[in-house]
């Protein structure tokens, strides 16, 4: 266990603003893919999640409790924004029997 | 040793789980596949010393949000339907936008000077008792300020699911 968690020691930075970028890139990529509402809402958590993994590696980085308790508040909002969102989802599915988001286009031009 | 090669493990799953978020095709697949990506950066939290956010992680997205999720592809029985995709050339662009995208970032990163002076290793700092005693004497506010946020969205989650008119 002593050995586990002093990972701080061993892995430089670099790696986990390489591993978030990439993640965050993978989440961008399926936002701009997708067609279907659910898929667009779990890439957009996987950005979520990326940007927390970055501010919990930086805040034990820096011995700063405060970027764990940003941390928290980032999960808060979107446990509040998926519901919401999904919610939503339901709803449209309800008027178009689809949830593919290029039928609501009716606000684009 | 032992911590390079569980760091190198998490990466790859989350990074692999992540990507095949976007490649099934079946929606339970992607929310599957998405539980296995936050279990590996609950992981990470773990080799982190953050133990609470580890927990919370578990506890909120692998198992709150994705149940939702699970709810919803359930309740639309979305896994009948044939995804339509979007043609070739948005589908090759946005690959090669993330791509720049993610040029960019590393680029800039690599620029700025990440090293910074470290003492000694607080292996503390995650636990409960540590970060309740920060949560409840310098965000207080913002804390309270989320307890409206949760209200108001269980609200307009309820006004959004009832059905009208009928």
């Amino acid at each position: 266990m002593q050995e586990i968690t002093q990972t701080v020691t061993t892995i430089p930075i670099q790696h986990y603003v390489l591993l978030c970028t990439l993640l965050f890139v993978i989440g961008v990529a399926g936002v701009l893919i997708k067609r279907n509402a659910l898929v667009i809402f779990m890439s957009i958590e996987i950005m979520l999640n990326s940007i927390n993994l970055l501010l919990v590696a930086f805040s034990v980085y820096h011995n700063d409790p405060a970027g764990q308790v940003f941390v928290f508040f980032v999960m808060i909002v979107a446990a509040a924004e998926v519901a919401v969102g999904l919610a939503l989802v339901v709803m449209v599915y309800r008027h178009t029997h689809s949830i593919d988001i290029d039928f609501l286009n009716r606000l684009k031009w | 040793m032992l911590t390079e090669y569980l760091f190198y493990f998490f990466s790859v799953l989350a990074v692999f789980a992540s990507i095949m978020v976007l490649m099934s095709r079946k929606p339970i697949h992607s929310v599957l596949y998405l539980t296995l990506a936050f279990l590996a950066i609950a992981g990470h939290f773990i080799l982190l010393n953050a133990q609470f956010i580890a927990i919370v992680n578990v506890i909120v997205y692998a198992g709150a949000i994705m149940v939702l999720f699970l709810f919803t592809v359930m309740l639309l029985n979305l896994n009948l339907a044939v995804e339509q995709k979007k043609t070739a050339i948005i589908r090759i662009t946005a690959v090669l936008a993330a791509g720049l995208l993610f040029l960019t970032i590393t680029g800039a990163s690599k620029k700025m000077d990440l090293t910074f002076k470290q003492e000694e290793v607080l292996t503390q700092i995650g636990l409960v008792k540590n970060l309740g005693k920060i949560l409840f004497r310098d965000f207080r506010l913002p804390f309270e300020v989320s307890g409206i946020l949760f209200l108001s969205a269980m609200v307009g989650t309820v006004m959004l699911g009832k059905k009208t008119g009928d």
